[in-house]
């Protein structure tokens, strides 16, 4: 890999964010949350479900502002969504009014960067690689979990992004999918070094995917702490029977039994 | 049912080719066999009645006097005809009226928080007047009665598609809107290519009650205020105490109706390929 290419560096800093809802008191999710993404790397967050992960997410994707801190890429100032930052949703976002070739074309044409053809091209492309030729023309809803998974990938790559958030993205697939589903994102980032960002609240899958690991604390909630994995890349299955892994796993679960207990107190 | 069930045979398989095939296989035949014992079943139960004299059938025609009745009289009879061209002309304008005008004011108020603000309690406010009750002052206000229950028809169903396409344009996924933004899509794009598409549905099943609601209200209208249409047509036979020209009537405007269903239901699958290819 070329490193003087890789680029999607992201840097938070200082992130307070509350929910005001009309007659609620307003809900505290993030507190103090700052960290540093590194480009080229998979960084994984973790955290108990409620802790706010989402929000970060939508932050880093620009959805939506915090109350305070900042977000910047490569440098500057993150002001709203864009095409460098794409997000894969926890539930499907493809949109089943559109065929699936449809929906990765939508990018690059709605931003009129090429011509038709040249994108249709590159999505037939993609879908060849993502084993999703075959479905070219059905809708959304004619696709099982997993496909449609792959095609969320295919339409977020054809725009070329710099960082990919991915938000519980195999959250709801079967157990066999989504294995199926890991191994492939992780060849996939092995083969493009895309930066990611991927978030979940399984360990397994975390120590399996990351580079790095940082673990949310309980809301309002910023990182707790981070866990270098240094697991051999490319990484198989296999890693998960190793000595190594045995070790992150355990420092993991030391970290999120102390973070639960002071939820107890 | 049975739809539901055939439909959910047809989920199972992804293969596009078989479905068409199967579907009719399952669901032609089928729905013939049943429905066509429940009609019979229903005029035979209808004739016994009448014939046994049974309470409250005592001046109800039966169905053979009705059916001599409709062949002799009503079939050849131009002015029978006309009734049905009567309702039908009604029954469209108001719909397609009602969708034409409901559909971009549901948006403007789904999308434009001022124009929210401003409009929709006037909304909520006509919204509960039955249709029936706009009579007198649609009598007062049009100047013909023709346009007067034209526009209670619209209002039947216009209040209905408003309401349908607002609440869509409000529920839509947030993802969906999202994604699209992220994707570098403008705000027209956005619209045209999220906005509308995802309330499709919603349009649909506005068409679906709107349609029916139509039809309630135009028959109720002719019998009140006109001179022509299948409501009036059941309304003279009960004035004039002829029963066998009621029940053709009613009969008549039972199969307008489904006419109108089916036509509505063909338009909803083509506005919507995709739920239909599954």
């Amino acid at each position: 890999m070329n490193a003087a290419t890789l680029s999607g560096e992201l840097v938070v800093s200082g992130l307070r964010k509350w929910y005001h809802r009309r007659d609620q008191a307003p809900v505290h999710v993030l507190e103090d949350c700052s960290f540093r993404i590194e480009p080229g790397k998979l960084t994984v967050v973790m955290g108990t479900s409620g802790c706010g992960k989402s929000t970060l997410a939508y932050i880093l994707s620009g959805y939506i502002k915090p109350d305070e801190g900042q977000v910047q890429m490569d440098g500057q100032p993150v002001q709203g969504p864009g095409p460098d930052r794409i997000m894969v949703f926890q539930e499907t976002a493809l949109w089943p009014w559109m065929t699936v070739t449809e929906n990765i074309v939508f990018g690059p044409l709605a931003r009129k960067s090429v011509s038709r053809k040249e994108v249709t091209q590159k999505a037939l492309e993609l879908l060849r690689k993502f084993g999703l030729s075959e479905f070219k023309d059905k809708y959304p809803g004619q696709l099982s979990g997993g496909m449609k998974r792959r095609a969320e990938l295919a339409q977020a790559l054809i725009n070329s992004p710099k960082v990919m958030v991915l938000d519980e993205p195999f959250r709801g697939l079967d157990v066999m999918t989504r294995e199926l589903m890991q191994e492939y994102y992780i060849k996939l980032f092995e083969e493009t070094r895309l930066t990611t960002v991927f978030i979940t609240s399984e360990l397994e899958e975390a120590i399996f995917l990351a580079d790095r690991i940082l673990i949310m604390g309980n809301a309002p909630s910023r990182i707790v702490s981070s866990l270098e994995v240094d697991l051999p890349r490319p990484r198989t299955f296999d890693v998960l029977a190793s000595e190594r892994y045995l070790e992150i796993k355990k420092e993991a679960l030391e970290v999120l039994f102390s973070e639960s207990m002071q939820q107890a107190d | 049912m049975l739809k539901e069930g055939a439909m959910k045979a047809v989920e199972a398989s992804v293969n596009n080719s078989v479905v068409d095939p199967l579907k009719w296989h399952r669901r032609l035949p089928k729905l013939n066999w049943r429905g066509g014992f429940a009609v019979g079943a229903f005029l035979i139960a209808w004739h016994f009645l009448v014939l046994l004299k049974a309470p409250g059938f005592k001046e109800i025609s039966s169905p053979v006097e009705v059916l001599q009745t409709f062949i002799n009289q009503y079939l050849g009879n131009p002015n029978y005809w006309n009734s049905w061209v009567a309702s039908f002309k009604r029954v469209i304008y108001g719909f397609v009226l009602a969708q034409v005008l409901g559909i971009p004011l549901g948006l403007l108020l789904g999308t434009r928080d001022t124009f929210h603000k401003l409009v929709y309690p006037v909304i909520e406010i006509l919204r509960p007047i039955p249709p029936l009750a706009w009579v007198p002052i649609s009598i007062l206000f049009w100047p013909t009665t023709e346009l007067s229950i034209i526009f209670i028809t619209f209002i039947g169903a216009f209040f209905i598609i408003v309401i349908n396409v607002h609440d869509a344009v409000r529920n839509i996924k947030k993802e969906h809107y999202w994604l699209a933004l992220s994707l570098g899509a403008s705000s027209g794009q956005v619209f045209r290519r999220i906005m509308v598409p995802s309330v499709i549905p919603s349009i649909a099943v506005g068409m679906t009650l709107g349609i029916a609601v139509t039809w309630n209200v135009v028959i109720a209208a002719e019998m009140i205020a006109s001179d022509s249409g299948l409501g009036r047509l059941t309304w003279e036979g009960y004035v004039s105490h002829t029963v066998p020209v009621v029940i053709i009537g009613m009969i008549s405007i039972g199969l307008a109706g489904y006419l109108s269903t089916i036509v509505v239901d063909y338009a909803e699958k083509k506005m919507m390929p995709w739920r239909t290819t599954r």
